[in-house]
């Protein structure tokens, strides 16, 4: 193997590192999407609540009845496909991205924590971990959404106010593992101080899992915030969001298959991209594999 | 005044079976520029005392009594932010398994920087520069190179040389090194076993070595201390340990060596094996196992009584 016999070869003669195809292909169908989710004003050709109902229901512009002025067809409203999915991108994946950010910030620092200086902290924490994860998140969403109103800066709140417990498991149970492990005894033992042990020797060891889970995470969120859109609890209609399409396009899998399938299609990329890329940050991040 | 003297020193865990004393009144002095050993077998007490010098005994541990003076000061006195500033750059630990005592997200260079810039601050540049010399100090080969390495790149040996780089680059004055070659193959144990005794000149650093290997004793140590059960048995000269051993149970260690002149002969073992450590010790704790054992050894516990200059042991029943 090629592998291997790079392993052998001194500093100055390694070759450069192949272009990954995970790492290209996750790349740019991310920057595809968030592209034109950020230009989604400049590129759709209709205004995504536009309501035309003499055209309403019409198939892809290569089926029968499709119209070129509408590539990928109108929902049961008469409103333009491409133009949802454009828009509706801006919403999802930025509040997919933030609420993932936000649940990583709050579970990664909870389950350091509780992880790394253990007794009556870890406890604590992880009996909150318990409380949280016996509250079916979307009653508890529910519950939230309703006291402080349906908006936006609410959706992204309530999501990652719920999902940390993911983050906070994962990295307290590998932490536990990597706090006994000898290096962090010697960096304890060469005089540091528990901060830096726990930001320079231990977070790095744990950063593995983290990007896994993040990556799944996203995906989890973009399906949750079209959960929330569903119960009427999310982002608003008439504004677009994938996860609403998708559901509102159910209704009409027999008799319209295009409403469903292309922000179906869209959430599948995006999910796809996000978990190649971290698939191959993963490996990346980890020296052992890097050659 | 020495370096470091340890007195009394005991450490005991507070486990849910009793009360287990690793260390029970262990005392010994390390002078400037010295090695010292400390031999004896698994569970003795030997890395527990290590540990107890830095104070990072693990919990449920805990020392319980005893004095710790690193020169003037009273380590057991100090506060945890002080006892911070003692570790690493006054003195340092070197770990038996080089595979794990380096963090492996880092490169070696990386990591000896950033040691020495926690100590002795400056630029980015100048830490680096100084990590490439420590390697170089410790006969890596291409350091520049080898700086820019992670852990899992490097062989056991060379593994174990950026761990010694890692704790002399803040230039301590005591090292403490608890089984430095033990998972080293043998013609690597040599190599190592030189470089430290090599550093130690240079620097005039004093080295507490814990092994359970007195071959390795006798390439490095001026003198050794001989622990069971949590006590000194037996602190001499190198040399007058392996020449004229007085204590019952360095005479059986000895023994348990192999020896070109008992070819062929099976190897001794010491029968019986070492008491349970949770028992509040009545007499001298080698006594079930001693072939020379009297009814006093059961009843009192032998003081470290020095009985030749230099030469301290714990037996009133050895003839000296």
């Amino acid at each position: 193997m090629s592998v291997a016999a790079e392993a052998v070869l001194p500093a100055a003669a390694r070759p450069r590192r192949r272009v990954s195809f995970r790492a290209v292909f996750g790349l740019g169908v991310l920057l595809v999407m968030g592209g034109s989710a950020v230009l989604a004003p400049q590129l759709a050709p209709w205004d995504p609540t536009r309501q035309m109902l003499l055209k309403r229901l019409r198939p892809p512009m290569w089926q029968e009845r499709g119209l070129r002025e509408h590539p990928l067809g109108t929902d049961h409203l008469g409103r333009d496909i491409l133009s949802r999915i454009l828009h509706g991108g801006r919403i999802s994946l930025g509040v997919g991205l933030t609420a993932v950010t936000l649940s990583a910030l709050i579970g990664v620092t909870l389950g350091l924590a509780a992880g790394f200086f253990g007794g009556r902290a870890d406890t604590l924490i992880m009996r909150l971990v318990d409380v949280f994860l016996a509250i079916p998140y979307i009653l508890l969403a529910m519950g939230v959404v309703f006291a402080l109103g349906p908006s936006l800066l609410n959706v992204i709140l309530v999501m990652g106010c719920t999902r940390w417990v993911q983050f906070a498991r994962i990295v307290r149970a590998d932490v536990l593992s990597i706090r006994e492990r000898e290096f962090v005894a010697g960096a304890r033992a060469r005089g540091n101080r528990p901060l830096r042990l726990l930001l320079r020797h231990v977070l790095p060891n744990a950063l593995t899992p983290i990007i896994v889970v993040a990556t799944l995470e996203l995906a989890f969120m973009i399906i949750y915030e079209s959960a929330l859109s569903f119960l009427g609890l999310g982002v608003q209609p008439p504004t677009p969001t994938w996860g609403w399409m998708l559901s509102d396009g159910r209704n009409y899998v027999a008799t319209a298959w295009w409403l469903a399938t292309f922000p179906g299609l869209a959430i599948m990329l995006t999910v796809l991209a996000v978990n190649l890329l971290g698939d191959w940050l993963r490996d990346t991040l980890d020296p052992r594999l890097k050659v | 005044m020495p370096l470091l003297a340890v007195d009394g020193l005991r450490t005991h865990f507070a486990t849910a079976g009793g009360v287990v004393r690793a260390v029970d009144g262990i005392s010994f002095t390390i002078e400037r520029g010295e090695v010292l050993g400390l031999v004896g077998e698994s569970g003795c007490g030997k890395s527990v005392t290590s540990l107890s010098i830095m104070r990072l005994v693990p919990p449920p541990g805990s020392i319980v009594g005893g004095r710790i003076q690193l020169e003037s000061d009273d380590l057991l006195g100090k506060d945890a932010e002080a006892m911070r500033r003692v570790r690493g750059a006054r003195i340092a630990m070197v770990f038996q398994e080089p595979m794990t005592s380096l963090n492996p997200v880092f490169t070696i260079g990386d990591q000896i920087a950033a040691a020495v810039r926690a100590h002795a601050g400056g630029r980015r540049r100048a830490a680096w520069e100084r990590a490439v010399d420590m390697l170089d100090r410790v006969q890596m080969p291409a350091p520049r190179d080898r700086a820019r390495d992670y852990p899992h790149q490097l062989s056991g040996g060379l593994r174990q040389r950026a761990m010694i780089a890692l704790a002399l680059a803040p230039g301590p004055e005591l090292l403490i090194a608890d089984e430095p070659t033990t998972a080293l193959d043998v013609t690597i144990q040599a190599q190592i076993l030189d470089l430290l005794r090599r550093l130690q000149a240079q620097r005039g650093m004093a080295i507490l070595l814990i092994t359970h290997d007195l071959g390795v004793v006798a390439e490095l140590c001026h003198r050794v201390a001989i622990i069971y059960a949590g006590r000194i048995v037996e602190l001499a000269p190198t040399a007058r340990i392996f020449d004229e051993p007085l204590h019952p149970y360095t005479r059986s260690l000895l023994r348990c060596l192999p020896h070109p002149s008992r070819f062929g002969q099976p190897l001794s073992s010491i029968e019986g094996a070492p008491p349970d450590l949770r028992q509040a010790a009545g007499g001298c704790r080698f006594a079930p196992r001693c072939p020379l054992a009297v009814e006093s050894c059961r009843r009192e516990e032998p003081p470290l009584v020095e009985r030749r200059p230099g030469h301290f042991v714990a037996c009133p029943v050895v003839s000296v």
